[in-house]
């Protein structure tokens, strides 16, 4: 019964990956905890965050979520979307820029 | 992981697959089980109302004129009288990843059919879930005694503690709800409700070990979700 459905790529996946995949989300979050511990700082500090942010997310979704063996159309369906996320952010920021900027404008100088 | 059963449907990998799924008569998806697409469309919202207040949040933090929080202080913890930076949040974190783990493991086992080892490991994703939730009640009451208030707190800028509650204690809640039906699901999968096909609440389908599949599904987006709100308001 496993055998068959194993060929049609619809089952049960070894027990071996979701360990490693584990092991790894472990190492990671260690590693993203080192970076506040040895308190980097600026750029250095951002990138690594958001790195290890996405491995995490992606490991995630991609074994634990099984998106990675899951049907492209879900695949897409999902992960399109996320770019009006993106596109929200960006517009955020500069939002966000604007904003500290009028506010130190008028704030501190009187306008 | 869909159904040969439904529909007759075979699986392509790949665009040819997406091109089939898309183009296919009546329904999309065709072999998925729908409870697993709806699941996954909530998700997917989910996703959404989880992604405005995280922006909101930067967008908070981006365009006040007063520092922000010292998050590492803020939330260090002492170990004798060494405080230690952010200690709680990352068992907090070690705890969230273990209980995903042991949620896929439950999918897989569910799938394998194994009862006992299925509802053992849903069982200890839940004490997992169960502490999560108790550690931060834990890191709530200790920041109201500090006099975090959603309007004000004396660390720095007054948006912290508005941010610090709504984003937190939306995901508290997700994790709450998904203790709840970990509990119950532990509980059908011991009474082999699965293994029956008992049908579940408001349906007249039949049960299966997809539905499994469909609560780690929710599981591991709270752990997701659990990352975003690590980097982002913690850490960052």
């Amino acid at each position: 019964m496993e055998e068959t459905k194993k060929k049609e790529g619809t089952s049960t996946h070894k027990i071996g990956i979701y360990l490693w995949i584990w092991g790894l989300l472990f190492v990671l979050s260690f590693f993203s905890y080192m970076v506040d511990w040895y308190a980097f700082q600026g750029l250095l500090r951002w990138s690594l965050i958001l790195i290890f942010m996405f491995l995490k997310a992606g490991l995630i979704m991609a074994f634990f979520m099984h998106l990675f063996w899951e049907r492209y159309a879900l695949v897409n369906v999902l992960l399109w979307p996320m770019t009006a996320i993106a596109c929200f952010v960006v517009l955020m920021v500069a939002e966000g820029q604007y904003t500290v900027f009028t506010r130190l404008l008028y704030f501190f100088t009187g306008g | 992981m869909s159904d040969l059963k439904i529909e007759g449907y075979e699986f392509k990998p790949g665009f040819k697959g997406m091109a089939k799924d898309t183009g296919s008569d009546q329904t999309m998806f065709k072999g998925v089980q729908w409870g697993k697409v709806m699941m996954w469309i909530f998700l997917l919202s989910d996703t959404f109302v989880f992604s405005c207040f995280l922006i909101s949040y930067m967008k908070g933090r981006a365009s006040t004129v007063v520092d922000w929080p010292n998050t590492s202080e803020v939330f260090s913890l002492h170990v004798g009288s060494v405080p230690v930076p952010l200690l709680l949040i990352a068992i907090m974190t070690f705890v969230l990843i273990t209980s995903s783990g042991t949620m896929a493991l439950a999918v897989k086992y569910g799938y394998e059919k194994n009862r006992k080892m299925c509802g053992w490991l849903i069982l200890a994703t839940a004490i997992g879930g169960l502490t999560f939730v108790g550690m931060q009640a834990f890191e709530w009451s200790k920041l109201i005694h500090e006099g975090v208030r959603p309007w004000d707190n004396p660390f720095g800028a007054k948006q912290f503690g508005s941010y610090f509650f709504m984003i937190t204690g939306f995901h508290g809640t997700h994790v709450s709800i998904g203790v709840i039906f970990l509990f119950i699901y532990a509980y059908k999968t011991f009474a082999g409700h699965f293994d029956k096909e008992k049908r579940g609440w408001f349906t007249t389908m039949k049960g299966g070990y997809v539905e499994i599949e469909i609560l780690g599904l929710y599981w591991h987006f709270v752990d997701l979700v659990w990352v975003f709100i690590f980097a982002f308001f913690y850490l960052w």
